[in-house]
């Protein structure tokens, strides 16, 4: 909001955080105001104003999006509601496909929720200085090649609408995918982008590609207490589903199902909540409907031919049918990923169940191989183990 | 803003000039019209200047070495092999070019802002 109200990104972005820093020193003691955001808002206008006044008076000429004179009155808190539109803009700035896909994430992570770098660094699994260089790149792009802060129109919205989701997806997928070394998941991480899904339904709550995008993020982000316990990787048929968030879950469902079946990027957003909404249903794993979550991921591979996705499939083939229709399901698949290690892990987990214990101890050796998850191969260490000692009796 | 747009046929659905049908031909020389009457409609836009270039085999490189120029027959990159041909548009910002070039035959378009060192 700041952003679009000055024009003046490379300002609005350090007077947020000074604004932010401020708070954080003065709410505990003095209160929280009746009006946080327009605390915030007000006291980071402020100091932008006076940063473009000391500027004018050294005479530096920085560098600007575009001058215009709406900084001299920046509105006040009671304003702040009108703003939402000045906040989409901002939004498909920061999700713009001329930027780098994960500089989209952070840029909106950053400007649009005030996640603080040093944790956007975390969430993506790199140093606090390559993400701030990161983040660096990608304002000065926006600002070399000029790419406008304005209201597009219906047409471009609908077009842009798909990058500002895929954006918030990969922000939501990266606190989900387990990094290198000992970091868990971020699922903490992940919430950051459940908000920035929350904001843009707030902005879009019509449009279905944000709808299912939320839906399914609500319906996946329910289960993180559940999903590790100790250090340790807590699978889907193990979680403790007391511990999933029943409100969040409802929304999710509600959403998913508001949205009609149709095609491309949406579909595969509605399909996915689809699959996640059957899972959110069942009371226990046992009720679990896995033929129903089978035909979701047979649609889902049909739409987007993705190998992940059939590995997805062969899961759910195995739990409705048995384990070596599952098995059958993943021939072929290696040549479509030959580096990752849930390819093995999967079948290794298979193998197992169907009794072919040599399968599934030379699988499980081949995904610890290329397992560079600590927790991860912790887990896999475990089932080979297992079937170690059902071998030796 | 000025921009310098990059016509190339490389990977995407329209092929190098010389292997065009006539038809096709035909078809590409009027969605440059409809590009130049499309920048001349749009405020704020002008097409500034543009040119078909020869094939990347009519090319000639010049490299400065240890202080000493050294030509050489062919492009700089074979990436740039089949640049066909370039635009310089001054437009309001980024999204106006983006749009504008939909007109275009379908060739890999590279947009770069062109610097204002005056």
């Amino acid at each position: 909001m700041l952003v679009t109200r000055t024009r003046r990104l490379d300002l609005a972005e350090g007077a947020l955080s000074e604004a932010f820093a401020r708070a954080a020193a003065r709410w505990p003691s003095a209160g929280v105001p009746d009006n946080p955001g327009g605390w915030l808002y007000t006291t980071a206008s402020r100091l932008v104003a006076g940063r473009i006044r000391a500027e004018a008076i050294h005479g530096r000429k920085a560098q600007l999006l575009a001058v215009d004179s709406a900084w001299v009155h920046p509105p006040g808190p009671e304003r702040f509601d009108e703003l939402a539109d000045e906040r989409l803009t901002l939004i498909l700035l920061c999700c713009h496909p001329a930027l780098h896909p994960t500089s989209r994430s952070a840029l909106a992570l950053r400007l649009v929720i005030g996640t603080p770098t040093s944790q956007i660094a975390r969430l993506f699994l790199v140093s606090k200085s390559t993400m701030a260089a990161r983040i660096t790149r990608a304002k000065k792009k926006i600002i070399a090649a000029k790419i406008p802060l304005s209201r597009p129109t219906d047409a471009d919205l609908k077009l842009r609408r798909e990058d500002v989701c895929r954006t918030a997806y990969l922000a939501f997928t990266a606190g989900y995918t387990p990094g290198q070394g000992a970091q868990l998941l971020r699922a903490d991480l992940a919430g950051e982008a459940v908000d920035l899904a929350a904001v843009l339904h707030e902005l879009l709550p019509a449009a279905p590609d944000v709808r299912a995008l939320f839906g399914l993020l609500l319906l996946q982000h329910a289960r993180r207490d559940a999903r590790t316990r100790g250090g340790r990787l807590v699978t889907l048929d193990e979680q403790q589903r007391s511990l999933w968030h029943r409100e969040e879950i409802e929304r999710g469902l509600a959403l998913i199902a508001s949205v009609r079946p149709t095609a491309g990027y949406v579909e595969s957003l509605r399909l996915q909540g689809a699959i996640a909404a059957e899972h959110a249903r069942a009371a226990e794993a046992a009720q679990t409907n896995w033929v129903q979550i089978a035909a979701l991921y047979a649609e889902l591979e049909t739409l987007t031919r993705s190998p992940a996705v059939r590995l997805n499939r062969a899961v759910a083939i195995a739990e409705a049918q048995g384990p070596r229709q599952g098995l059958a399901v993943l021939e072929g698949v290696d040549r479509a990923m030959p580096n990752n290690h849930r390819l093995p892990a999967v079948r290794a987990d298979l193998a197992r169940r169907a009794g072919d214990l040599v399968l599934a101890r030379r699988s499980y050796a081949r995904a610890m191989e290329l397992c560079a998850n600590e927790v991860e191969r912790a887990y896999l260490a475990e089932r080979l183990d297992e079937i170690g000692r059902t071998n030796a009796r | 803003m000025k921009y310098f747009v990059l016509l190339a046929a490389q990977g995407g659905d329209r092929g190098p000039w010389e292997e065009l049908s006539p038809v096709e031909q035909e078809s590409d020389m009027a969605k440059h019209g409809e590009f130049a009457e499309a920048c001349a409609e749009r405020e704020g836009v002008e097409l500034i200047g543009g040119e078909a270039l020869g094939e990347g085999r009519t090319a000639t490189t010049l490299r400065t070495k240890d202080g000493e120029l050294v030509i050489t027959d062919g492009p700089f990159a074979e990436a740039a092999e089949q640049i066909g041909g370039y635009y310089v548009v001054e437009a309001p910002n980024l999204d106006t070019v983006i749009d504008l070039c939909r007109t275009l035959p379908p060739y890999d378009i590279e947009i770069r802002p062109i610097l204002d060192l005056g």
